[in-house]
């Protein structure tokens, strides 16, 4: 990283430390919003733009690590940091056995997306049908309290769940950024652009590929479990839809996939322009559903068909922040 | 040691024999050249020897051990390293990039690899190329960078898949010193599909020649080269008219 | 739980199996020579759909009659996106064209929910409440009409590949891309016929379904999916396998909407279409991939 990036970065993170001190609870809501778009397609990014595997089913990880946390939360009382472990177990073993399944059948490309669309699908449709979470009406947490501190049971107020997400996004970036130059991040890479010839260099494709799905679906567990004490109800039809994994990957595909800014600039641009039109809009009267989705859809295909490698390339360049990468 | 033994081995694709009954060896340390015409089986050979594909019948031994049905990259993992026929350098990495997964196969660590792929670039002439990105080079680099990839891997036998092809003659030389030196310096074992007989000529201990799947002759170049049979695969039997 | 009742609902199954069927075989016709994956196909039933109704609603035009127009209008459509927006994407790598059609999808998807709003509509015709009998079964009769129509178009697409020229064309571009350019093919005007013919398909389907189920914005992804899990199911690029995967799905739905709960009917469908991918990649019919 050269000079110029490395102030950029610094003045970035005074920023977001700084943010809750000066800013209002929308645009703090907002935030929080961005750092978990941020922080989702940091970790789908894992699989896709490191190991070139396409899941399209990532909303499967979200729902189970929100399930996960919040069904122990309502019937035993037991907070989310304990959650947090059942979360990730359960994710690493449902994407370990996708990846497992996929990739020692030698499932790829559009097929293996296909497969993971069928196995969030499934579940969403599955936990319909489960009462003991709340089945269609809906899982529901209690909110104690929103004033003190109780990090313990993710209760607070909203500030404490801004520090929270921008804690993860940051984690995120940083395990990205050593997964890239580690043996693990050429490994991938070497994958993605040629499975044979990585093969011929001795790459043993199967268990880095199983690597990189066990780590994406992990990382994606732990949002599950924020996204459940954050918006305290949980729902099949709307934490597993098709629509909240197509939402993860917009932000690296609009930011950059394989990029480490990528998923990040991607985010921050879809929710605030997102936001923006929705106001504009409501300022005008307009109240429409399926606007802010029609915009997602417009700009995603601009950036496919423009900039197929995402904003952040192009724009680095200009910036003059990148050397490499 | 680094003994390369091809014993009887057959491959047939839906019925379409293309491997019949062959059998060579490389010695440890020697180069041997494997020659025929199109269509003879010579990469399916290649292929069978790199885990690609496991023979139908036959054995194939590296070192002493079995390796024929093991995976590509086992392959790789017991001292084989490969070139493709159509190169497949990694488009969107950088030279050292490329040269440095190849040499993460025996290094411990990641600046150990790039040190050492770096030093694989300086011999093959692309160092000063070592953050072009794959996709921007010209054949002849992209032909050094396949073999520089192998051979970061370290490997103790060499398989090179008609790497000169489209190199004009002095880039053809160049590579051919290089792998005359890496054989006597440092004991490189090396079994090369070629068509140009240039390099053929100047490199291959011994040449084994392939014809519709069999082989049909063995022999140092000199005695090879005029075989009968060997003519005749080439030019076609001689007419009396 | 009699046999009659079964019967019926199987046959039901066959029937509504027949039009899902002619769904699928647009997706098919479309992936077997474009390659693409269409990721937008349920989205274009649900805009047929939503025409048809228009038509009925504003025009008093019959469904069946609808067809024309609305088959005419989505070859026009399909042969028009294939040209602007998917040829110059042949090249680039699957995921950039998976995330184009999915942009596509998203736009139509929101775009009928701006227009229409969420609540669900359907083309009520009154000729087709009276039920059909055959010996003991009870038919209904829209879907035993939309069945009919489906087996008629999709005969018409057998035809169109196996006996005309266009279709010959069409088939060896989808054989051998190269090959079919060097012997001077323009083989991306047959691409974007190919997507009309596909299109238009769709477009027929829409036109049976909107009196068979209640439509509403959000039905394109199931639909797709549904268009994906028969495809595979049957074998891509084959295109019997399409129609009997299709009624293979249609059959199983319905009774696994009666002997589970027939809210999980769709969980049978991914369930087999993730069975399918592991273990019978090709599908029924299908080539060996």
């Amino acid at each position: 990283m050269n000079r110029r990036a490395a102030a950029l970065l610094a003045l970035l993170a005074t920023a977001l430390l700084a943010l809750p001190a000066v800013a209002g609870s929308y645009v703090l809501s907002v935030a929080t919003l961005i750092l978990f778009f941020a922080y989702t397609g940091q970790a789908w990014n894992v699989m896709m733009g490191f190991a070139g595997q396409l899941s399209l089913g990532h909303s499967l990880y979200v729902g189970v690590g929100a399930y996960a946390a919040a069904g122990l939360y309502f019937h035993y009382g037991i907070g989310p940091w304990a959650g947090l472990w059942l979360a990730l177990v359960l994710c690493v073993l449902l994407g370990a056995a996708i990846g497992f399944l996929a990739f020692r059948f030698g499932i790829s490309g559009v097929y293996f997306a296909l497969l993971t669309i069928a196995f969030a699908e499934f579940t969403r449709i599955g936990f319909d049908h489960i009462d003991w979470l709340g089945g269609p009406g809906g899982l529901f947490i209690k909110v104690a309290q929103r004033e003190h501190l109780d990090l313990a049971n993710l209760r607070g107020p909203p500030a404490m769940f801004y520090y929270v997400m921008l804690a993860l996004a940051a984690s995120a970036f940083a395990l990205c950024a050593w997964l890239l130059r580690s043996r693990a991040g050429y490994y991938w890479q070497a994958i993605r652009e040629d499975e044979p010839a990585a093969q011929a260099l001795g790459i043993n494709t199967f268990r880095w590929k199983m690597l990189a799905i066990m780590i994406s679906s992990a990382m994606t567990s732990v949002a599950g479990v924020f996204f459940a004490f954050y918006y305290n109800n949980l729902f099949p039809e709307q934490i597993f839809n098709i629509g909240r994994s197509i939402e993860i990957i917009l932000g690296p595909v609009i930011g950059g996939v394989g990029t480490l800014f990528g998923p990040i600039l991607g985010a921050a641009v879809l929710t605030m322009l997102a936001d923006g039109i929705t106001e504009a809009l409501a300022a005008l009267g307009i109240e429409i559903p399926g606007v802010k989705q029609v915009f997602y859809g417009i700009v995603l295909l601009g950036v496919v068909m423009f900039l197929p490698h995402g904003i952040w390339p192009t724009l680095a360049r200009r910036l003059g922040l990148e050397t490499k990468r | 040691m680094g003994r390369l033994e091809v014993q009887n081995v057959s491959k047939s694709f839906r019925g379409l024999r293309a491997v019949a009954g062959a059998t060579f060896e490389v010695d440890e340390g020697a180069i041997v050249g494997l020659i025929g015409p199109n269509g003879a089986g010579k990469t399916t050979i290649f292929n069978m020897v790199a885990g690609v594909y496991a023979p139908d019948e036959g054995e194939i031994r590296f070192g002493g051990g079995r390796i024929d049905g093991l995976r590509p990259d086992r392959v790789c993992a017991a001292g084989i390293g490969r070139t493709f026929q159509i190169v497949r350098p990694f488009p969107g990495l950088s030279v050292l990039d490329n040269v440095t997964i190849g040499a993460l196969a025996r290094s411990t660590g990641v600046a150990e690899a790039r040190r050492y792929a770096g030093e694989i670039l300086e011999r093959l002439g692309l160092g000063a190329k070592r953050d072009v990105p794959g996709s921007a080079l010209t054949l002849p680099d992209r032909k050094r960078l396949e073999v520089a990839r192998a051979l970061a891997t370290r490997p103790r036998l060499l398989l090179l898949d008609e790497v000169m092809a489209g190199l004009r003659p002095t880039e053809c030389d160049q590579l051919v010193a290089t792998f005359d030196e890496l054989n006597r310096r440092e004991g490189l074992t090396i079994l090369l599909i070629e068509h140009v007989m240039r390099a053929v000529m100047a490199l291959a201990h011994d040449i084994v020649v392939l014809h519709h799947g069999e082989i049909i002759a063995r022999g140092a170049p000199e005695q090879v080269v005029r075989d009968e049979a060997v003519l005749e695969c080439y030019l076609g039997e001689e007419t009396d008219i | 739980m009699d046999p009659v009742n079964v019967a019926n609902l199987a046959v039901a199954g066959v029937l509504t199996g027949l039009v899902y069927g002619l769904m699928a075989l647009g997706l098919s016709v479309i992936f077997g020579v474009v390659r693409i994956v269409n990721f937008a196909h349920g989205e274009m039933m649900t805009i047929a759909m939503y025409a048809t109704i228009v038509l009925f609603a504003a025009l008093g035009l019959d469904p069946f009659l609808a067809i024309v127009p609305v088959a005419g209008a989505f070859f026009v459509f399909g042969y028009a996106l294939q040209t602007a927006l998917i040829n110059p994407f042949i090249t680039r790598p699957e995921h950039s064209q998976f995330m184009l059609l999915v942009a596509v999808a998203t736009i139509m998807v929101n775009a009928l929910l701006m227009i229409f709003g969420p609540s669900a509509r359907n083309a009520q015709l009154d000729y087709l409440l009276e039920s059909v009998e055959l010996g003991p079964l009870l038919l209904d009769r829209g879907k035993l009409y939309a069945a009919v129509v489906a087996c008629a178009t999709s005969g018409l697409l057998f035809a169109l590949f196996k006996f005309t020229r266009v279709g010959t064309a069409i088939r060896a571009c989808a054989d051998n891309y190269l090959g079919a350019r060097v012997v001077g093919l323009n083989v991306k005007r047959y691409y974007a016929f190919t997507f009309g013919v596909g299109a238009a398909c769709v477009a027929v389907a829409g036109c049976m379904m909107c009196f068979l189920v209640d439509v509403t914005p959000v039905l394109g992804p199931a639909y797709t999916l549904l268009a994906f899990v028969i495809v595979i199911v049957g074998g891509l690029g084959s295109m019997s396998g399409a129609l009997l995967g299709g009624v293979l799905i249609g059959v199983s739905e319905a009774l696994a909407g009666l002997f589970i709960a027939p809210s999980a009917k769709s969980m049978f469908s991914f369930a087999l279409l993730i069975l399918v991918l592991l273990l019978r990649p090709q599908g029924l019919l299908g080539r060996k991939p």
